[in-house]
């Protein structure tokens, strides 16, 4: 079960708390959270399920290398943060 | 006079109604910190939509069934996904994404197309809600017309969908225009599309192409509920009009006239037309394309009440020095009756007029920058 954080400022506009989540990719674990808050995915990913422009997931604290697929692999002691990038936007 | 003005901001939604004596208030602020759009007060059930675009988060649409007391966020239209392996290009060369990136319209149909919406969009999809909101569906008879992918870039990076026209004779009978793609009409519902546009002029294209339809950037076109035939238009090249549907066009006023100037300048964004009288319609002029300022730092609004062959240039009440405010395509609105009128700039002031634009109050002058005001 890895943990998924979301980023404050989504949280002001979806209720996203931390939650513990099976997956043993990082893709795996936010369609789980997902799952939890339907509403989140459009705030994280575009209608084609990539990963928004301005938005960055990280694994353990590194940028995830995998923007499209989100393959990282994750454990059960991993967390994956879900932050914006600060690229614009 | 309609009674309340939505006026949609860079950072938040603002609720305004009188509160006697000529003057006006902010009774409500909603999403404030947000970007909003665009709205929409639903005449037909009295529901209010508000667009507005999270930039990180992408762009949202809520409704609200209590006057903005309370919302609700509903759906937003999706792009297909591209075919496997094409990319799409602009004819300039630059690469349009299938994604939504913003809401540019946002219509009702008529009252007996109970629940039924269109939101013009960019990168250039219109898209249709049978319900009120909750599912979009893209209107692929459009989307997929070869003539779609002539489109231009105008107003922002990808062409878009600003205004859309609703026949209130026939509600088969819609009209779009598009930055910059022209004047497109649908006889059917949105099943086939034909580009219009004769008459109209584009001077910033390489010669030989200055009259292709296509490629007019109009930044805002409206219909007359009462004579849907009168269309009026403010083209990014002058002030247009239409007396057949918006098949053939007149050019009244260019943005590029009269040296030396006076204020009847023909370059700007909005135009409202008076919704019993067709020949009457309203414009905020800047001052020029490479200027987007008013002339001579004044803040005017030109009328005309004769079908464009003759323009008054209207200040009462409005900054006639060191005025700096562009008034946007969706930031000008007559309401019901055409007596009433307001619009907002992109330096957060807010002007309104109870007689038909003759004097103007100035109603708040620290908004956000505004994008959108609209009679509730």
């Amino acid at each position: 079960m890895a943990r998924v954080v979301f980023t404050a400022n989504l949280q002001r506009h979806v209720p996203c708390p931390p939650c513990q989540v099976p997956g043993r990719t990082a893709r795996e674990a936010l369609e789980a959270a997902f799952a939890c808050y339907p509403r989140l995915r459009g705030y994280v990913l575009d209608e084609h399920g990539i990963l928004r422009r301005h938005m960055v997931v990280f694994v353990n604290g590194r940028p995830s290398g995998d923007r499209e697929g989100l393959g990282d692999p994750v454990g059960d002691e991993d967390e994956v943060a879900v932050m914006q990038a600060l690229s614009g936007g | 006079m309609a009674g309340r003005l939505l006026v949609s901001t860079r950072k938040g939604l603002f609720c305004l109604g009188p509160s006697g004596r000529g003057r006006w208030q902010v009774e409500r602020v909603c999403f404030l910190g947000d970007n909003v759009t665009l709205t929409l007060p639903d005449p037909r059930d009295g529901l209010w939509y508000a667009a507005l675009d999270h930039g990180h988060f992408g762009a949202k649409l809520h409704r609200s069934p209590d006057r903005g007391a309370t919302w609700e966020e509903v759906g937003v239209p999706a792009y297909p996904e591209p075919p496997a392996g094409y990319e799409e290009k602009d004819p300039m060369g630059r690469v349009i994404p299938w994604q939504l990136q913003r809401f540019w319209a946002l219509e009702p149909g008529l009252a007996d197309q109970e629940g039924l919406l269109w939101a013009g969009t960019i990168p250039g999809g219109l898209f249709r809600s049978p319900d009120r909101g909750a599912t979009w569906d893209l209107v692929r008879s459009l989307w997929e017309h070869p003539d779609r992918r002539r489109w231009l870039a105008g107003g922002a990076d990808y062409p878009g969908i600003h205004s859309i026209c609703v026949d209130p004779r026939d509600g088969r009978r819609v009209t779009l225009a598009v930055s910059s793609g022209g004047v497109w009409r649908s006889e059917d519902g949105g099943g086939t599309w034909a580009c219009h546009g004769q008459g109209m002029r584009a001077a910033y294209v390489p010669p030989g192409r200055e009259t292709d339809m296509r490629i007019q950037d109009v930044h805002r076109l409206v219909q007359c509920p009462t004579h849907p035939e009168t269309l009026w238009a403010q083209h990014h090249n002058g002030i247009y009009h239409s007396a057949d549907g918006g098949a053939v066009w007149r050019l009244l006023v260019p943005s590029d006239a009269f040296e030396p100037r006076d204020s009847l300048t023909g370059f700007g964004f909005p135009v409202a037309v008076h919704p019993q009288d067709p020949d009457t319609a309203w414009f905020v002029p800047g001052d020029k394309d490479e200027r987007r300022v008013p002339l001579d730092a004044k803040v005017v609004v030109l009328r005309t009440r004769d079908g464009g062959r003759s323009f008054e240039t209207l200040r009462r009440g409005l900054p006639q020095e060191q005025a700096y405010d562009l008034v946007l395509r969706h930031a000008l609105d007559a309401d019901a009756d055409g007596r009433g009128l307001a619009f907002g700039s992109t330096t957060g002031s807010l002007w309104v007029s109870e007689d038909g634009g003759d004097a103007w109050t100035t109603v708040a002058e620290h908004l956000p920058p505004v994008y959108a005001v609209r009679w509730a």
